[in-house]
């Protein structure tokens, strides 16, 4: 993955000052920033250092992000409201607290505890280890759809598009994969297991073919056609799951037969707390092929040469529509994928509701990972730990799960406005990375 | 349309001589198509003694007309000659220039058959459908309207959905602690100013990308609102019943028949509705105060020069688009009389996009556009209750599907405003 930071073009790298008193914007090159600014005196904090790197802002923002999901836990807790009349500092003091068990719970609930895991091992006791590994087992269970939804956005931003669609995707990718999965029997897993994982990648392709067509063609802008055809793919389910090809005999809810065993995607140990599965294998492989995809082959270099300047690429000879249509279709496939990969590995059956808010996800871990294959996977295990921890903080403390979902906006905004940041922490100068921009107007 | 005139004379045939000649093709498959459908799958199972019986009275009645009834097949079969026709001369002749006529008379006509179809030996309600219709198209063309004030000044606005859900979500904990719909209709309409004014700062001040400062403020609100939903409300559910704003019959008007239940007998949301469409509508097209925005969404540059301070324009619009939707909220659960549920507007706020995209960024366009999209909706809440042999579920995707078809086969022909999504960077 080492070369991969050579095949990107270089950015213009743009050192600004970020205070609004400076009118004159420096453009000073971040390499060559040798050349010491006079310090202002006594502004804030001052300058923060520089060698975290391309660290720095997503932490920053993660920081950020998670400081006002604290406001927000504060603000809304009934007993602070009531008690901030009479003692304010108490309130406050018992908010706080409030937060740091909830996120406490969290982070527990994402990694585990691992006092807990070093005495277990100490003591030899398997039972007491499986329970403390349960909870990196289940964020490895959440990251697994998240990597691919993750990359199935990354690609498509590529190619200068936005796949709100990978929540679709996923939904008919499942739906493949899962149909394939109980409706073949007699196979030995070698062959089934693959083609249950291909029939979800084809599902998924079709539903990301659509918009890719819709765009090439007639120029409808892939935000809106995607975002309508997530809605059609939730129907989709709803009614198929409904038919006696799907539906599981003697139910009566909305729940499709169980996958035959040589179609699974085996654990990795057998054991009900420890429910991680290949399929996190898998996503890492799509990963890896992803990276050879967009920066080792030509089909990739288009997609490359289409998303930064589209007029260019054509003038080089490159087709447009074609490139559109496939990058869609591929991003589709890897949201089908991972709609695979949960039926398979996870599930075993699909229901209405399944993996809901994957495609979602991955747009924020497309963003956060900059749409980089090595990036989406790291961003993926951390929105999956956000995820897998956010249900053990309901029950321990009470506090709903959505906080996940606001504390993903609040990084994504962050992320998307570096400047804010920069302003937010005095950061006078930063390595400017490259900010696609996909807002090309509503085509046509 | 004007490149369309322009290449008329040429011998040579260009790209949209092209795309024309293949819409033709099309569209008169597409008639036929319909024709089959209407034969085949509406006429064809009914026998000939089913009437239909389409109620147009809607009490309380002042004065009664009598009811539309027709006989099933004969009208399908009347129908499906009307498409089959169209279709026909599509192919060989083509319409020229009033394509855009026949194809609503042959939407027409398929969506007649349909319900022909659908009250086939029993009665439906046609004025109440169409009243329904009214009320569905509502939230959708208020969050077309906020898009519209947001683009021409060239900002795109994803945000209407977040936009909506906050306002719906405020206005009914508002109104529910202080008792008075105009309160929470007020703070509705305020919540959704500050996301139009952070929406604005993101995009203009910090240039984020604006459909991801979009993208973001929508799940920001869909989670704090679910957050909050969780945490406050359902343990509170005093703060989560708002008053029910009644319907205001409007006197005389009112008792018109079809026309009066179907636009005059509504509650104030409606109205504010209409007059808000034609204020913006005469705002934007008719005043110095509209051309200021336009000269801005198409050419900030020029509009500069000219004097006008374009930040101040874009962030003016964007935070009255959010004022806008932040209203269009507030319908949800005051105009509605329910209480606050998780992502209740299911994807509103983008078939309001679509709707402004379809009405070619013009508020009688989208109003229009919205009464489409309304119709399919209300088409979906009512056939599931006279049982008709299409799976509810699909019947449910209809918007959608609508929605998908006017964006991919309309969006050639109407033009985004030219500097739509372009942050504006002074030099």
């Amino acid at each position: 993955m080492t070369d991969e930071k050579r095949s990107i073009p270089p950015t213009e790298e743009l050192a600004r000052t970020t205070e609004g008193a400076a009118a004159a914007a420096h453009h000073a090159y971040g390499d060559l920033e040798s050349v010491e600014q006079p310090e202002p005196p006594a502004r804030g904090p001052g300058r923060l250092p520089r060698l975290l790197g391309p660290l720095l802002l997503p932490g920053l923002a993660l920081v950020s992000a998670f400081l006002v999901g604290a406001i927000v836990i504060i603000a809304s807790d009934e007993r602070v409201i009531n008690m901030f009349g009479t003692d304010p500092l108490g309130a406050l003091g018992m908010g706080i607290s409030t937060t740091f068990a909830a996120y406490g719970a969290l982070l527990r609930g994402a990694i585990g505890d691992p006092v807990q895991i070093g005495q277990a091992i100490v003591d030899l006791d398997l039972n007491a280890l499986h329970r403390s590994l349960n909870p990196i087992s289940e964020t490895i269970l959440s990251s697994t759809p998240l990597v691919l939804t993750g990359l199935a956005v990354a690609l498509a931003f590529r190619s200068g598009l936005f796949n709100i669609g990978a929540e679709g995707q996923l939904q008919v990718g499942a739906l493949v994969a899962v149909l394939v999965g109980f409706g073949i029997t007699g196979v030995p897993w070698f062959i089934h297991l693959p083609l249950a994982l291909i029939g979800g990648a084809i599902g998924g392709a079709l539903w990301g073919f659509i918009p890719g067509l819709l765009k090439a063609r007639t120029g409808a802008h892939e935000v809106i056609t995607t975002i309508m055809l997530n809605f059609i793919a939730f129907r989709l389910v709803d009614y198929t799951l409904r038919t006696p090809l799907y539906q599981r005999p003697g139910r009566a809810d909305q729940i499709s037969k169980i996958v035959e065993p040589s179609a699974t995607l085996p654990q990795f140990i057998d054991h009900p707390l420890l429910r991680a599965h290949w399929g996190i294998v898998v996503a890492l492989i799509a990963a890896v092929v992803v990276s050879w995809l967009l920066f080792r082959s030509t089909r990739g270099f288009e997609f490359r040469a289409v998303g930064l300047n589209a007029s260019a690429a054509r003038y080089a000879g490159m087709s447009i529509a074609r490139t559109i249509v496939l990058s869609m279709m591929a991003a589709g496939a890897l949201a089908g994928l991972a709609g695979a990969a949960v039926v398979l590995g996870t599930t075993r059956t699909m229901n209405v509701g399944l993996a809901s808010g994957a495609g979602f996800d991955g747009i924020a871990i497309a963003l956060l990972g900059r749409a980089r294959p090595a990036g989406v996977v790291a961003a993926a295990f951390l929105i999956g730990g956000l995820r897998a921890g956010a249900t053990p903080m309901q029950a321990a403390t009470g506090i709903p799960i959505h906080l996940v979902v606001v504390l993903q906006a609040l990084v994504i905004m962050f992320i998307a406005a570096p400047a804010l940041v920069r302003a937010i922490y005095r950061i006078r100068t930063e390595r400017q990375t490259g900010a696609e921009a996909f807002a090309k107007g509503w085509g046509a | 349309m004007s490149a369309e005139t322009a290449t008329a004379g040429g011998r040579t045939m260009t790209a949209s001589e092209r795309t024309l000649q293949r819409r033709q093709r099309i569209l008169g498959t597409v008639y036929l198509l319909a024709a089959t459908v209407i034969v085949i799958y509406f006429a064809l199972p009914i026998d000939g003694a089913t009437q239909s019986r389409l109620v147009l009275n809607l009490p309380p009645v002042t004065f009664a007309i009598p009811d539309l009834v027709l006989p099933s097949a004969g009208t399908l079969y009347f129908m499906a000659l009307v498409a089959a026709f169209a279709g026909a001369i599509q192919l060989t002749r083509g319409f020229g220039a009033r394509w855009a006529l026949v194809l609503g008379l042959v939407a027409t006509a398929f969506v007649f058959a349909f319900l022909v179809w659908v009250a086939a030996g029993q009665s439906m309600s046609l004025t109440g459908l169409l009243q329904t219709s009214v009320q569905r198209a509502v939230p959708i063309v208020f969050g077309a309207l906020s898009g519209i004030l947001c683009e021409r000044a060239g900002v795109i606005n994803i945000a209407i959905e977040g936009m909506l859900l906050s306002g719906a979500f405020v206005g009914a904990v508002v109104a529910s602690i202080t008792g008075d719909v105009g309160i929470g209709v007020l703070g509705a309409v305020l919540v959704g100013g500050l996301l139009g004014a952070l929406l604005a700062v993101l995009a203009i001040r910090y240039m984020v990308d604006q459909i991801v400062a979009g993208f973001v403020i929508n799940i920001l609100v869909i989670g704090l609102t679910g957050f909050l939903a969780t945490r406050v409300l359902q343990q509170n559910q005093q703060l989560n019943t708002p008053p029910r704003l009644t319907i205001a019959p409007i006197p005389l008007l009112s008792d018109i028949p079809i026309l009066g239940p179907i636009l005059f007998r509504q509650n104030i949301f409606v109205y504010a509705l209409f007059i808000l469409v034609i204020v913006i509508f005469v705002g934007l097209f008719y005043t110095r105060w509209g051309l200021r925005v336009r000269a801005v969404g198409e050419h900030p540059k020029a509009a500069d020069t000219a004097g006008i301070n374009v930040y101040f324009v874009r962030y003016r619009n964007v935070i009255m688009g959010g004022l806008v939707a932040g209203l269009g909220g507030a319908y949800f659960t005051i105009g509605s009389g329910v209480g606050f549920e998780r992502e209740m507007t299911a994807g509103r706020g983008f078939i309001g996009l679509a709707a402004m995209i379809f009405g070619g960024w013009n508020p009688l366009g989208a109003a229009g556009a919205g009464l489409i999209f309304g119709f399919a909706d209300a088409i979906q809440a009512r056939t599931s209750i006279l049982g008709i042999p299409i799976p509810s579920e699909l019947l449910g995707s209809l918007p959608y599907i609508v929605t998908i078809i006017v964006v991919a086969g309309l969006v050639g022909r109407a033009r985004a405003p030219a500097a739509d999504g372009q942050p504006y960077k002074k030099e």
